[in-house]
């Protein structure tokens, strides 16, 4: 596992399902993210990736089983579990009347920040996240790359211990794409990353380990080399249609290393 | 909650379209239907009559403003952002509500002084009724919120932009009296707050209390039973979320 700073457990999931009426979006998911460690979440199309991320993030409710986010249950202490973590949601979640400074302050604001704390925070995410050139223009007429830029800027502000991007390059050119992962590389080990995609290369590029889902269930966890190797493709993109391809139901696995 | 309402109403007043709709087209109004009385005197259309008509009229705009941006939230996300961060529910009302009361005082001043500048006598009584116009508000404000908990932001715009309007001017006796529509629609229109929220400003601006204590409590009835629907539809859709 590479540049996995330490085993300390930041994400457990139990047993985790969520309903939706007649549907089964997640079905018994257990997992374990070390702390520090980028994990990536790979499925398709309605494979349970959002929903997990929305009940990890306290914003959906889990049918049945728990997840433990930093030893703090998500369904008992919600409101503890909000404080260390952000989410930077699939769209970039901005408010498009509000200039780009306002825009952090505004997230500053939530999270009870005073003053002074806020001044800081927005000078620094300006600087470190190359914003300072677009901090007086309105969100609404940036470009797609500089939104989803802000958007993540605006996830980090509160400073969490761990961030979950929600497919954060999806619609992006290939630069703003590349750019955005430079930033995600500067992130890792700084703090605990879960992120959704459906690019192949991405997860590749950023993870230390990768979780297939489909139909609900975790078929697959590993690192890329071992994807690879269990699927006998060279390259992630086949391995990952030839690990979805032959996962039958019932084949999820404890996601534990 | 305060950056959150500071945030809803830079998001109001920096939109052109709600600017120009909410606080510039009750104002052509109060112009046009002046210069009717002016030509074609008609009593309705004196300034102490028609004045609080037109700053009850330019509500209907708070809830599709209101209406619009909630629904718009939903679709794009930031909500979702949101409710991962130690918001409660009470600061996501009230900071959707509270700038909507704000922005009500302000059209409601604006009509007075184009009011005054066409000639109505400010009295203190005016003063109560820009002030009371909170009344009403809390129905067209919560209204909002409701529609955008509910509705997609195309359908807000359906609903509060054409029908919401449409009632609000037809079924207010704004501008003619409501029994020229014959009994059925006048009893429609005494049963829905429009009309009341009309009456009731204009008995305060009128400095007739005891007129104004029964429409108040009709219009007030609403606000609070569509407040009620109101938050359980925002907390319903974002349990959902």
């Amino acid at each position: 596992m590479k540049g996995m700073p330490d085993m300390t457990t930041a994400i457990e999931t139990k047993n985790l399902t969520k309903d939706y009426k007649d549907v089964r979006a997640v079905d018994s998911l257990n997992l374990t993210i070390y702390q520090g460690e980028l994990f990536s979440l790979l499925g398709v199309n309605g494979a349970g990736k959002t929903t997990t991320i929305k009940m990890l993030s306290c914003v959906s409710s889990p049918t049945c089983g728990d997840a433990f986010v930093n030893g703090m249950s998500v369904k008992s202490r919600p409101t503890n579990v909000k404080k260390i973590i952000a989410v930077s949601p699939q769209q970039s979640a901005i408010a498009r009347n509000l200039s780009v400074k306002e825009n952090l302050k505004l997230m500053c604001g939530v999270h009870g920040f005073d003053k002074e704390k806020t001044s800081r925070k927005v000078r620094e995410s300006l600087g470190s996240f190359g914003l300072s050139q677009v901090a007086a223009r309105k969100a609404a007429k940036l470009s797609g790359g500089w939104q989803r830029r802000l958007s993540l800027a605006m996830a980090l502000i509160s400073e969490p211990k761990i961030l979950f991007l929600d497919e954060p390059t999806l619609g992006l050119d290939v630069i703003a794409r590349s750019e955005l992962w430079e930033t995600i590389r500067e992130l890792k080990s700084k703090m605990t990353i879960v992120l959704t995609t459906h690019y192949m290369e991405e997860a590749e590029a950023l993870s230390d380990r990768i979780g297939i889902m489909k139909e609900g269930r975790l078929v697959f966890c590993g690192t890329a080399v071992e994807m690879k190797a269990k699927s006998g493709k060279d390259n992630i993109e086949s391995a990952f249609i030839e690990i979805v391809k032959n996962a039958s139901k019932g084949t999820s696995k404890e996601a534990k290393a | 909650m305060a950056s959150f309402s500071g945030r809803t109403f830079k998001e109001i007043l920096r939109d052109p379209l709600t600017l120009g709709f909410g606080l510039g087209f009750p104002l052509v109004l109060l112009l046009l239907l002046s210069l009717i009385q002016s030509n074609i005197p008609v009593s309705m259309f004196e300034l102490n009559t028609l004045t609080p008509g037109i700053t009850v009229f330019g509500l209907s705009f708070i809830t599709l403003f209101a209406g619009q941006l909630v629904s718009k939230d939903r679709d794009t996300s930031f909500l979702q952002r949101l409710y991962t961060t130690p918001m409660k529910p009470l600061d996501f009302v009230l900071g959707y509500m509270l700038p909507f009361f704000a922005i009500a005082i302000a059209q409601a001043l604006l009509c007075y002084v184009a009011a005054w500048i066409l000639g109505l006598e400010i009295t203190i009584n005016v003063l109560w009724s820009v002030l009371l116009i909170l009344v009403p508000a809390l129905f067209y404000a919560s209204l909002g919120l409701l529609c955008g908990s509910t509705l997609t932001e195309t359908q807000v715009g359906g609903l509060c932009g054409a029908l919401l309007t449409n009632l609000s001017a037809w079924l207010s006796g704004i501008w003619f009296n409501i029994s020229m529509l014959g009994s059925v629609f006048e009893k429609i229109a005494s049963l829905l707050p429009f009309i009341h929220a009309v009456e009731f400003e204009r008995a305060v601006v009128a400095g007739n209390f005891s007129t104004a204590l029964p429409h108040m409590l009709w219009v007030l009835g609403y606000g609070i039973a569509i407040t009620a629907l109101a938050v359980f539809a925002f907390l319903r859709q974002m349990k959902k979320q």
